[in-house]
């Protein structure tokens, strides 16, 4: 059955339960496709050897996932697509990845990231480039390129991915899939390598938002182990889905359409806007006034995170320690393998970061941005007081191409100008295929307040319903 | 505010990362276009802002202070690549 890897996660689950098709057959369609098609993609930086289910017949009995290469797996290589952290094994698995597992589902292996999940194109990454499905020359985005591109070629059912600010959702658009970034919190962070812990957030990449409610349900809650884990109860959000938006207020905020926006992009966005008042939503125009001051917040918070986040990282524990004989002593060893080990994106933002926080411009810089973070905050929870949902682009442009941003720094962040402000907000944000300009795909954005994942899924699975963008594939047999 | 080589060197030495003189010409131009884009911030009046640190609101998270054994801890320090004496990482004497 060839068209198995075709299917949706509701649908490959319907299959196997009815026993037309038995897990093992699924897992086979998958590795086999792996094996043809990923190294045109480069999505997969560890393939597992022999991968099976540890709960069959569970709710996600049989079905083959994949993880972004920062989730800890037990005995699996955990590089972040990093040099430093090159022949990790982590002796324990990720609490998402635990519940993953516990649930049935198969880990076909590892997807890669930009190094350390920092940057939007997986150009960053120590191992290799991942290329977009929809055209090979272009970027698959980041810093879940890896997720975005194995979902979207069918090479596992969903992916596990990080987003801190636009990783899950700006390579969805790029690669015309679904994207959840949940409320910061809602999914445990313990055994996922961190980059910004403020701001960092698990979520999944998959082929419907259905499946994405499905998986949340499994990996949402409070953990032990992270103490920043949400408290609030979890909800089922897959029997909440919506097929119609009607009593629904739909925020649409002017200053995401704005000069920069590319013009496609637009047409697709307003088109997926007009669909949403279709299905019944009321929309309003809203002002989230520091939107310009989002990215700039972004860098000096995410970087000054990462400066200490990124110190642990010093030869002792993990990574290619140079040998005893080649320093003098302790410091000299921390300077060998850092210089090493990390790659220029990373050293960029930890020198940022290291600046930021110094004696001298910590109140200039890390202070200030904190204090703008809470405007930004504020203008959502003002906006929230009137309306339900905000409606929004998810990334300026299409999928640019390989090597066009790289070298410039301040262009790369700016892709993230929509999706930081929710990041910032800890607010929860998809984003859902919404068409095409120019053959690429382009996503369409829903935020809702901090918790209420149910309010968001449900709107956009009623999009998806009325829609069939989710249902294109790229050509690459 | 301008980002010198000087001050590159500085802050690379902090954070321990040595860089090549290509590579501080390099960081010092890249740093300081972004230290230029992210002053931007300097036209937000945020007198009386209080700052943001934790953003869904939690505050102490608190447990019982109580010993649990870490099943895995002689194959986390195994991760090292240093010699390992009594279930201890061995490392170069530090100064």
């Amino acid at each position: 059955m060839s068209e198995l890897t075709k299917l949706n996660l509701v649908e490959t689950r319907k299959l196997i339960s009815e026993k037309k098709v038995a897990e093992k057959e699924v897992v086979a369609e998958y590795s086999k496709r792996i094996a043809e098609i990923d190294p045109k993609i480069g999505s997969f930086l560890f393939v597992a050897d022999n991968p099976t289910s540890e709960n069959s017949g569970g709710k996600l009995g049989g079905i083959p996932i994949a993880h972004k290469d920062v989730f800890d797996t037990a005995g699996m290589p955990t590089t972040a697509a990093s040099r430093i952290l090159e022949n990790y094994r982590p002796p324990f698995d990720a609490t998402a990845v635990a519940k993953l597992k516990s649930a049935g589902a198969v880990n076909l292996g590892k997807l890669n990231t930009d190094e350390f999940t920092m940057g939007a194109s997986t150009e960053t990454s120590a191992f290799g480039k991942t290329r977009n499905p929809w055209n090979l020359e272009r970027v698959p985005g980041g810093s879940s390129g890896g997720s975005a591109a194995a979902v979207a070629a069918d090479l596992c059912v969903f992916a596990t991915a990080t987003d801190t600010g636009g990783s899950i959702r700006q390579p969805s658009s790029f690669c015309g899939v679904t994207g959840l970034k949940p409320t910061y919190g809602r999914i445990s962070r313990s055994g996922v390598i961190s980059m910004a812990s403020s701001l960092d957030t698990i979520g999944v990449i998959s082929k419907t938002v259905e499946d994405a409610a499905i998986a949340l349900e499994i990996l949402a809650g409070r953990d032990l182990l992270d103490a920043t884990s949400g408290n609030a109860s979890v909800e089922k959000y897959s029997e909440n889905l919506r097929t119609d938006l009607r009593n629904l207020k739909i925020g649409i905020p002017r200053e995401y359409f704005v000069e920069g926006l590319d013009a496609g992009v637009e047409k697709v966005v307003r088109a997926g806007i007009d669909e949403l008042k279709k299905l019944g939503a009321e929309l309003v125009e809203i002002s989230l006034p520091h939107t310009e001051f989002a990215v700039p917040t972004y860098y000096l918070v995410a970087s000054s995170e990462i400066s200490a986040n990124m110190a642990r990282f010093d030869g002792v524990r993990f990574g290619p320690t140079v040998a005893n004989s080649e320093v003098e002593n302790l410091v000299e060893m921390y300077f060998e393998n850092r210089t090493r080990g990390f790659g220029d994106e990373v050293k960029r933002r930890i020198m940022l970061g290291t600046f930021a926080l110094s004696a001298g411009y910590s109140e200039k810089f890390y202070k200030k941005a904190l204090q703008v973070r809470t405007l930004i905050k504020k203008d959502f929870d003002d906006a929230f007081a009137e309306i339900d949902l905000i409606a929004a682009p998810v990334a300026p442009t299409t999928a640019f191409r390989i090597g066009e941003k790289i070298d410039d720094p301040v262009q790369m962040y700016l892709a993230d100008i929509f999706t930081a402000p929710a990041s910032l907000a800890g607010a929860p944000a998809i984003s859902v295929p919404a068409g095409f300009s120019e053959k690429l795909p382009v996503g369409l954005q829903l935020i809702a307040p901090q918790f209420a994942e149910s309010k968001l899924l449900a709107a956009a699975h009623a999009f998806q319903n009325a829609t069939d963008h989710h249902l294109q594939k790229p050509a690459l047999n | 505010m301008q980002i010198t080589k000087d001050l590159v060197e500085k802050i690379a030495k902090l954070a321990r990362i040595r860089l090549a003189e290509n590579e501080v010409e390099k960081f010092t131009e890249q740093l300081g276009a972004i230290v230029g884009f992210v002053e931007k911030l300097n036209s937000v009046d945020t007198s009386g802002v209080a700052e943001t640190n934790q953003i869904t609101g939690l505050e102490n998270i608190l447990r019982a202070d109580e010993v649990a054994e870490f099943p895995e801890m002689k194959k986390l320090v195994e991760c090292s690549n240093h010699p390992i004496e009594n279930g201890q990482i061995k490392i170069k004497k530090s100064i």
